[in-house]
């Protein structure tokens, strides 16, 4: 199941957001944003996470990292830094990580966010924001930290002397290469990249793109790919991961995925972008309704209310993963009986 | 005729810091029943075009500096340009024969009113029904842009209704006064794709069914080959080019539209393919510019591009672009 190059594994991470009502504040329900979720990212390559809005895949990226307390699961991080002489790697469950353990551990986990207005310090300078981490862990000071700023400032396409201007300077494109810089400074193994390309114009978005490609391969780098933009997620993948409810219900290798999709609700949701074509008079599938609120989902499959191909058993009972084909799993009762559109290629 | 004719249209803001030529020089036509498409990036002008059309400038610190914007109106053609705003008869149009829907269903919406009030009040006073009749007419849009048990999400409030839902709701706003133009201001933005892919196709079937004309803004340009007719290509306050939707896409000619084209990932260019992204930023827009506005980013500029600015040609039947290499 795992391969033997995986280097971060999620096993049946949960993340419950209890809903309280009334003066004393009791539980009434819960809200399962992640929901029993299991997944992994092999060593150097990139995962992509697609779903709606809430669908949890935000969520799920701050629990793989701590920021959020996950209600359960592990997750499995394969250290290369910190092996010991000898071994390949240091296995360690990030969940029960103590506080120490995990400040060490975010030097090799990093994230990058979709907004790149409100997640830089206004009154930081560039130089102060990038430099931090390395501040913070001890990593450089003084000349050296300059140093080491100026050079992760040139590898993402800025200059060394915007070190002393501050974020409002710069352009959506500009602050999303500081925020990439900032993230890289430590040397990470992995980074979570939420949404990186969503806030930007679309000239800008290509840029970003191909920098966080090159990136990729400059530094080793290993990426968990959020976004709702599934264009840009197929450019940029190896895998492909579809989120619906707090759950995962397909996950392939991105051609496979896209071009032979199991699930009703991938095929669904790749049908629904829209091509850049004008001859395109393909058909596509209109699902209907909005997706169910997470706090009271359906019954059975949560899918099944606007799934077309819906049968009784969807109904009633919650399908289990299985695998069809190699690394193609799928959430669904029909997947084996169904064979569904892919994209349409031109 | 057509039904919308914009000529040289300039649109300034002074502030402070100097002018913004939000937009400067524009000319297109909307013809009846069909949608025009209008692309461009933040800052290119696209929704201030669209505000100028509805008499929605603050001003100041916005000012129309010239141009026309002549509308068929019963027969006959007038300038919205030499309307007051705030007057009597801009406000019979706004709203009853030019309608509008914004990217922010939620901002957009009053929150302390129900939507059926907010449906009722435009069509109280446009079309000049009781209060009866128009609940009633209220309730049959509501029914005609899909939303279920429109009786009972009438009297909902917007926070009420999902995003998808709210942005119908504005849709039933909007064509409640059956208005010849709809000018959509990137309406389907703020929805996921499989919502989005909802409302564009009920834009479509109202569109046939209303009889409107309907002005598209968007950047997305997987939504301008599905829902538009005729294209129009903004940037820096300028249209750099104009077509058919076909010919933008097999033949595009403006280098501008050519890297837009070329940026975006699309399901129909190989994975492996390296995006070829357009190069640098959009620039300051504020103060007068000399030459061409994408000069600093085009890959073909050359010297006549840095000192004069190129007019919108027509370099084939219904084709135009605005650059020199074109002439």
């Amino acid at each position: 199941m795992v391969p033997h190059n995986c280097l971060l594994e999620v096993r049946n991470l949960k993340k419950y957001f209890p809903v309280r009502k009334g003066v004393f504040k009791r539980t009434v329900g819960s809200v399962k944003a992640v929901d029993d979720i299991n997944l992994h990212i092999r060593a150097g390559e990139t995962l992509g996470l697609v779903g709606e809005s809430g669908c949890g895949k935000t969520t799920a990226g701050w629990t793989i990292l701590q920021m959020l307390k996950p209600t359960s699961g592990e997750v499995i991080f394969r250290s290369r830094r910190l092996a010991q002489p000898g071994e390949e790697y240091k296995e360690l469950n990030v969940v029960a990580a103590s506080r120490k353990e995990l400040k060490n551990l975010r030097r090799d986990m990093q994230i990058i966010f979709q907004d790149p207005y409100s997640s830089l310090n206004p009154r930081m300078t560039v130089g102060a924001i990038v430099g931090e981490p390395l501040f913070a862990h001890k990593v450089a000071q003084g000349a050296e930290l300059k140093d080491r700023v100026e050079k992760l400032l040139l590898s993402v396409g800025l200059k060394s002397n915007h070190m002393n201007r501050f974020p409002h300077e710069f352009s959506g494109g500009q602050r999303q290469r500081i925020m990439i810089a900032r993230a890289l400074s430590l040397g990470p193994q992995i980074i979570i990249a939420d949404e990186p390309i969503s806030a930007l114009d679309v000239s800008i978005q290509a840029q970003v793109l191909n920098l966080l490609i090159d990136l990729q391969r400059e530094f080793s780098l290993t990426y968990l790919f959020i976004a709702h933009d599934l264009s840009a997620v197929r450019h940029i993948s190896n895998r492909v991961a579809v989120m619906y409810l707090g759950k995962i219900v397909e996950v392939a290798e991105t051609d496979e995925l896209f071009l032979n999709p199991k699930h009703p609700y991938t095929e669904a949701l790749i049908s629904a972008v829209p091509v850049p074509n004008p001859h395109y008079k393909g058909g596509r599938i209109r699902l209907e309704g909005d997706v169910p609120s997470p706090l009271n989902p359906p019954s059975g499959c949560y899918f099944h209310p606007r799934c077309r191909y819906a049968k009784n058993l969807c109904r009633s009972q919650t399908p289990i993963q299985q695998e069809m084909g190699k690394g193609h799993y799928v959430i669904c009762h029909r997947a084996e009986s169904l064979s569904l559109q892919p994209i349409w290629t031109g | 005729m057509a039904l919308l004719e914009v000529k040289n249209l300039k649109t300034y803001f002074h502030i402070e810091a100097g002018i913004v030529r939000a937009v400067d020089g524009v000319t297109f036509t909307i013809e009846k029943e069909k949608t025009l498409g209008v692309v461009g990036e933040s800052g290119c002008g696209k929704s201030i075009t669209a505000r100028a059309i509805m008499g929605l400038i603050e001003q100041p610190p916005g000012r129309i500096e010239g141009g026309e914007i002549l509308f068929q109106r019963n027969g006959k053609v007038i300038d919205l340009v030499k309307l007051n705003p705030k007057g009597k008869e801009m406000r019979s149009i706004r709203g009853n024969e030019i309608a509008m829907i914004f990217q922010e269903p939620m901002t957009s919406l009053n929150p302390v009113y129900t939507i059926g009030n907010q449906i009722v009040e435009a069509i109280v006073l446009h079309q000049h029904l009781s209060k009866k009749e128009a609940r009633n007419k209220a309730i049959a849009m509501l029914e005609a842009v899909g939303i279920p048990s429109p009786e009972r999400r009438v009297d909902e409030y917007p926070h009420q209704l999902s995003g998808g839902m709210r942005q119908r709701a504005m849709i039933a706003m909007a064509l409640s006064c059956r208005p010849a133009l709809l000018i959509a201001d990137e309406p389907t933005t703020a929805l996921d794709v499989t919502i989005q892919s909802q409302v564009l196709d009920l834009m479509n079937e109202l569109r046939a069914e209303f009889k409107t004309s309907i002005m598209f803004i968007t950047h997305d340009l997987g939504v301008i080959a599905h829902m538009a007719d005729n294209v129009i290509v903004m940037y820096l306050g300028r249209i750099v080019e104009s077509a058919t939707v076909v010919d933008i896409f097999d033949n595009p000619r403006h280098p501008y539209t050519q890297g837009l084209l070329n940026s975006i990932p699309s399901f129909t260019v190989s994975r492996k393919k390296r995006l070829v992204p357009i190069e640098g930023i959009v620039p300051d827009p504020i103060g007068a510019r000399e030459g061409c506005g994408f000069e600093p980013r085009c890959p073909k500029a050359q010297e006549i591009c840095r000192s004069r600015v190129p007019g919108l040609t027509e370099i084939e039947p219904n084709h135009f672009a605005a650059c020199w290499l074109c002439v």
